[in-house]
Formats: structure tokens, sequence, C-alpha cells
């Protein structure tokens, strides 16, 4: 039998396996919470920093715990950051409507109308999430300069878009072909033509994995480090990724505001794990384990 | 890849919104496009149009300039003005003979196969743990993929402070050990472990939620078979979940590794692939040779890339190959 987990399935597979007794479990919380803490302590390292003194940012050895917590490096990031990080928020939206409004339609055709030749065109979306993006950003200044469209954030959302558009659409074929045929048939019944069907029935039944899309395309335009240190270097709209990166380059000293920076650009992650984790785990899969 | 027709339908839809009436029988059964009136056809394909259209635009197109790159002979110059004259191989004759080819080839290798191989053993170990339910395992596991999430930047640089020689904080836990300080991100023998590290960091939640959602679909029965055999925990693991993982190992690892050829932030912002080429790979001496320096080499720079192109296709294959042995068994 095949795992296929499906991309956007909200309800866990119950284990089918014996519980075990209270006891039994105890140690492996404890367990559990000890492995997670090793794993996060990157994170609360950066936290912590971001809240360390400048003249105990070189002590040895350092301080576990921000014991002088200063708001310093925060107050640095509302000076310094805002504007890429409204940059980022722009270019980040613009990518998920981009990646909708793209893949949608697609994964509607491939998975209910299913032309001729929509195999091979599935085939080169899972090909086309294989290219290296570094590949791709410098194929993408080639054509930039010829059009004058570096340091533009209209080309950098088109950019960033690569990054999202053949997973979409391959999540949005992967849960529409597990709607039932007879929706549609009895669209069609009723005198609603393909545009309509999948405007008014397909897609709002498609919910969970609109989601699950955005959630990705923003993440992954928000993170991006490639096509906007190429395509957007020194423009005046500059995204955080690269509001960190000439912070690192320009005072090294600071690494309180620098990793004060980092906590901020880390916010809508933390946030999609609050709010949303069943989608991630469900996109994380559905890149891997398509039908 | 349409497989309707072997997807259980009773978990498609929420039962409220089931069709009242039926009039014809299912018949998108038989896994094959269904044969429509030319019309349907012309509909489907008006609905690819737009997906169509951006990705001979925006895929084919800069790879199409990529190799046109790496086909002749760019300066910065003629990169602007256009009219680089044609120059056949030379330019990847040129990468070959470059001093940087074979540390640059045994750097991607290394990185890729030690990456691959810590992220998928700590990926299975914890699937493993966490598949015994306990209190908090649905949290803690959620917890899990914070580092997955957060953006490489953020990572990076959180790494490299951890990592600084002087303030770094894994120098100074050495030191409580009696051990001494290393130098992981300047020196030489050091910077390329560093980056491992980090990305084997990154890389355990994604190897975690992909082997934990194929322990799902192995069947309780089997470990209570086992169980009543008399063997003991470590061979039940051996002897059932491994083999019956095989094929989500085997789409894990290729996944892995096609996105671990790509990996190029993590590296640029810790060392920059230094010091001296130390941590460089394909993927960081491409950007390197294009972007990195005051006199961009375009040509060499693109014929690096389509290597790393080339050589992520061969696995993406096998990957899409595996995919389908596992769908049609």
């Amino acid at each position: 039998m095949s795992p296929r987990a499906l991309p956007t399935t909200v309800h866990h597979v119950p284990a089918r396996r014996p519980r075990p007794t209270r006891r039994g479990t105890r140690w492996r919380t404890a367990l559990g919470v000890l492995l997670t803490a090793v794993m996060l302590f990157p994170v609360y390292w950066m936290v912590n920093v971001s809240f360390t003194r400048d003249q105990d940012m070189r002590r040895s050895p350092p301080n576990l715990f921000p014991v002088h917590g200063t708001l310093q490096g925060y107050r640095e990031v509302l000076d310094q950051q805002m504007p890429y990080l409204g940059t980022s928020l722009v270019v980040g939206v613009g990518t998920v409507l981009v990646t909708v409004a793209l893949a949608a339609p697609a994964g509607f055709a491939l998975a209910v109308l299913r032309p001729y030749g929509g195999r091979v065109l599935s085939f080169l979306m899972l090909v086309a999430q294989m290219i290296p993006g570094i590949i791709m950003a410098m194929g993408f200044y080639a054509i930039y300069l010829d059009l004058g469209f570096l340091q533009s954030t209209v080309g950098l959302i088109i950019a960033d878009s690569t990054l999202a558009v053949p997973f979409a659409v391959l999540v949005f074929t992967a849960f529409m072909s597990r709607l039932p045929r007879e929706l549609v048939q009895a669209a069609k019944t009723d005198g609603a033509g393909t545009v309509r069907t999948f405007w008014s029935i397909v897609l709002p039944m498609s919910r969970n994995s609109v989601v699950t899309v955005s959630l990705f395309a923003f993440l992954w335009s928000w993170s991006d480090f490639v096509f906007a240190g190429t395509l957007d270097g020194g423009g005046a709209h500059r995204p955080i990724t690269l509001g960190i990166y000439h912070y690192i380059g320009n005072n090294n000293q600071e690494w309180n505001a620098i990793m004060a920076t980092a906590v901020v650009a880390s916010l809508p992650a933390a946030l999609i794990l609050v709010l949303a984790q069943r989608y991630v785990a469900a996109g994380v899969t559905a890149g891997a384990v398509k039908d | 890849m349409n497989t309707t027709a072997r997807m259980p339908h009773a978990d498609a839809a929420p039962s409220g919104h089931a069709p009242v009436a039926a009039p014809r029988p299912f018949t998108g059964g038989t896994g094959r496009p269904r044969r429509g009136p030319r019309s349907r056809q012309w509909t489907a394909w008006g609905f690819l149009l737009p997906v169509v259209a951006y990705l001979a635009a925006f895929y084919a197109y800069p790879l199409y300039r990529n190799a046109d790159l790496s086909l002749r002979d760019y300066t910065v110059r003629s990169f602007v003005q256009g009219g680089a004259p044609f120059s056949g191989l030379a330019n990847y004759r040129k990468v070959f003979a470059d001093p940087t080819f074979v540390p640059a080839l045994e750097h991607t290798v290394l990185f890729t196969a030690v990456s691959l191989f810590f992220q998928y053993a700590a990926g299975l170990a914890l699937a493993v743990f966490f598949n015994h339910h306990f209190r908090l395992s649905t949290t803690l596991r959620a917890l899990f993929l914070v580092p997955w999430l957060l953006p490489l930047i953020v990572s990076a640089s959180t790494w490299s402070w951890m990592l600084n020689s002087d303030s770094g904080v894994v120098n100074a836990a050495l030191g409580w050990w009696g051990a001494g300080p290393v130098d992981w991100l300047t020196s030489p023998s050091w910077s390329l472990v560093s980056v491992t590290l980090a990305n084997v960091w990154i890389g355990v939640p994604f190897n975690l939620v992909l082997l934990y959602s194929g322990l799902q679909t192995i069947p309780g029965s089997l470990y209570e078979a086992a169980a009543l055999d008399g063997t003991n925990a470590w061979q039940r693991f051996w002897r059932v979940t491994f083999p019956l993982l095989r094929p989500v190992s085997a789409i894990t690892l290729l996944l892995g590794l096609v996105y671990t050829l790509k990996v190029f932030d993590i590296i640029w912002i810790m060392t920059k692939g230094g010091p001296s080429d130390s941590s460089t790979t394909f993927a960081t001496w491409s950007y390197r040779l294009g972007f990195g320096d005051l006199l961009p080499q375009f040509g060499p720079g693109a014929a690096v890339g389509n290597l790393l192109v080339l050589i992520a296709l061969v696995f993406g294959l096998l990957h899409i190959r595996a995919q389908r042995k596992q769908t049609d068994s």
C-alpha cells in the first residue's frame, strides 16, 4: 500500500496501536522535551542574543539568559528595517496572488477536465521544481537587464513565484482529483458552465489546498535570498532577507540588532506554525509524495 | 499523474456536500483521460494556458538564456550590449580545467552525502520516537518544524554567531568540557563541517515529517504479530519498520538529494564558500563566478550552473521513477 500522504487531508490517521500505560509514556514525554530543547537551542540563542547588551556581546563565557536584557536591538529594527519588512510583505502577498491565480485553474484542468497532454505537463511541473534557484537567477538577471526590470518589486514577485507555482499546481491537482466527480456532473446537469463549475463549486471546496499553497508561497518568497540578492541588489525596495544580509556586512558588531531583525523576520514562520501547523505538515508531504 | 481512479473517494469531501442526484454513473474510473468532445479539450487548455505561458516565459526562457550564456564568450560590455561571440564549449572546458573544479566537486559530494546521512538518520529516529503517542507528542513534533520554516538567512546568521571563534556559544560550551576553541568558520579544515552541521539542522524536520507520514501507513497489526513472535523493539525496527518504509525512504532521500544540491544560501551567508574555497560547492561557485566578484564571469558561471542542473535532473528523474513505482505497487 502506498503512503500517499494527501496534501490537504486534515484528519490524522489514528494509530492502531495499543495505548501504552501512563507510566510508560512519562519518560517519553521527558525525552521528547529534551530533544526538542536541543533542536530549538539555536532559536533560543537567537532570541537571547537579540536581548543582549552590546557590552555583554563578547563576554566569555556568554550569558545563557539575557540577564541585563535590552531592547536596543529591537529599537534599531524599528528605526531601520521597517521599509524592508514592508517590501517583503508586499512581495509575499503578490507572490501568493500570482501563484494561486495561475495554479488553481491549472490544477482544475489537470484534475477534472484532464486534457490530452496533461500528464506531460504534470511531469514538467515535477522537473521544474528540481532546477536550482541560482541557475534561474542567472537567467532572470540576463532577461531583467534587457528589460530594465532589475530592482523592481514586480520583477521580484515574478521571480519568487517560480519557487511556488509548480508545487502549487501539483497540490491543486492532487486535491481536486479527490473531489467527488458526481459533484461536477451535478453542476453540469444544472446547466453550469465549466468556468462556473470551477469558480463556484470546485474552488470553494478546495479551500484547504488554497491555504496550503498560499502559506508556502508566502513563506518561500518571504525567505527568498537568492532572487533578492541577484535581482534586487541595490534597490530602494529591498526585502528583509537583504536587510539582514547587509546588516551582517556593515556592522559586524551589533549582533543584538542583527538577531532582533532575525527574530522579527521569523515571525511569519512562528505565526504560521501556531495558526496553521496542520497545513504545513500537509504541504511538506505534498511536495514529496505526489500522485 | 491523474490517479483519481485509485484514490479512495470516501475522504475527499465532507459528507454534507454529497450530491443529491448523480444522474450518470461515475465515468472517471479508468485512470485514463476521458475522451470528451473537442470543445472540452479547448476548455481544458484554456484553463492551462496561463500556466503554460508562464512556464515558457519564466522557466524555459531563463533556462534558455542560461544555456546561451554558457555557450558564448561574454564580457560585462557584451552582456549589457549584446553581440557576444559564440564560443562552443569553451566555457565548459575552462570550468573543467579550473583548479576550483575538483575541490568544488568533492565538497558538493561530501556536503550532500553527509547532510543526507545525518538528516535521514536523525529524522528516522525521531519519526519512530514520535510514532509512539505520548503526552505533548503532537506539540513537540510541531515544534520540530521550526528550523525548516525559518528563513535560511535567519538560520545561517544564527549559526554564524553561535560558531563564532571568539564569542560563540559553541566554543564556550567546548571550553566548559575542557576542549580548546575551534575556528569553525575561519579554518579551512572546519568550514565545510560547520556549513554541513547547519544544513543538517535545517533538513531534519523535512525528513521527520515525511518519514513520520510513512510510518502511519504501516499497519499496527504487523507490530502486534511481531511482538507475539517474541521480537524486541530493535528487531521489530529492522525487520518490520525499515523494510516497509523503504519506498518512502527512497523518495525522502532522493528529494533531499535534489534539495541539498541546490543549497546555496546557507553556505554563502556563513562562509561565502571560503576560506580559500574550503567550503565551495558547485552552487556557491556558480554564484561567485556570476555575481560574487567585481569582474563577473557569466559564461563559466552559467556553465557550472548547467552542470548542476544536469546532476539534479538525473536524480530528479530517478525520484519520479521511484514515485511511480510506489504508486503502482
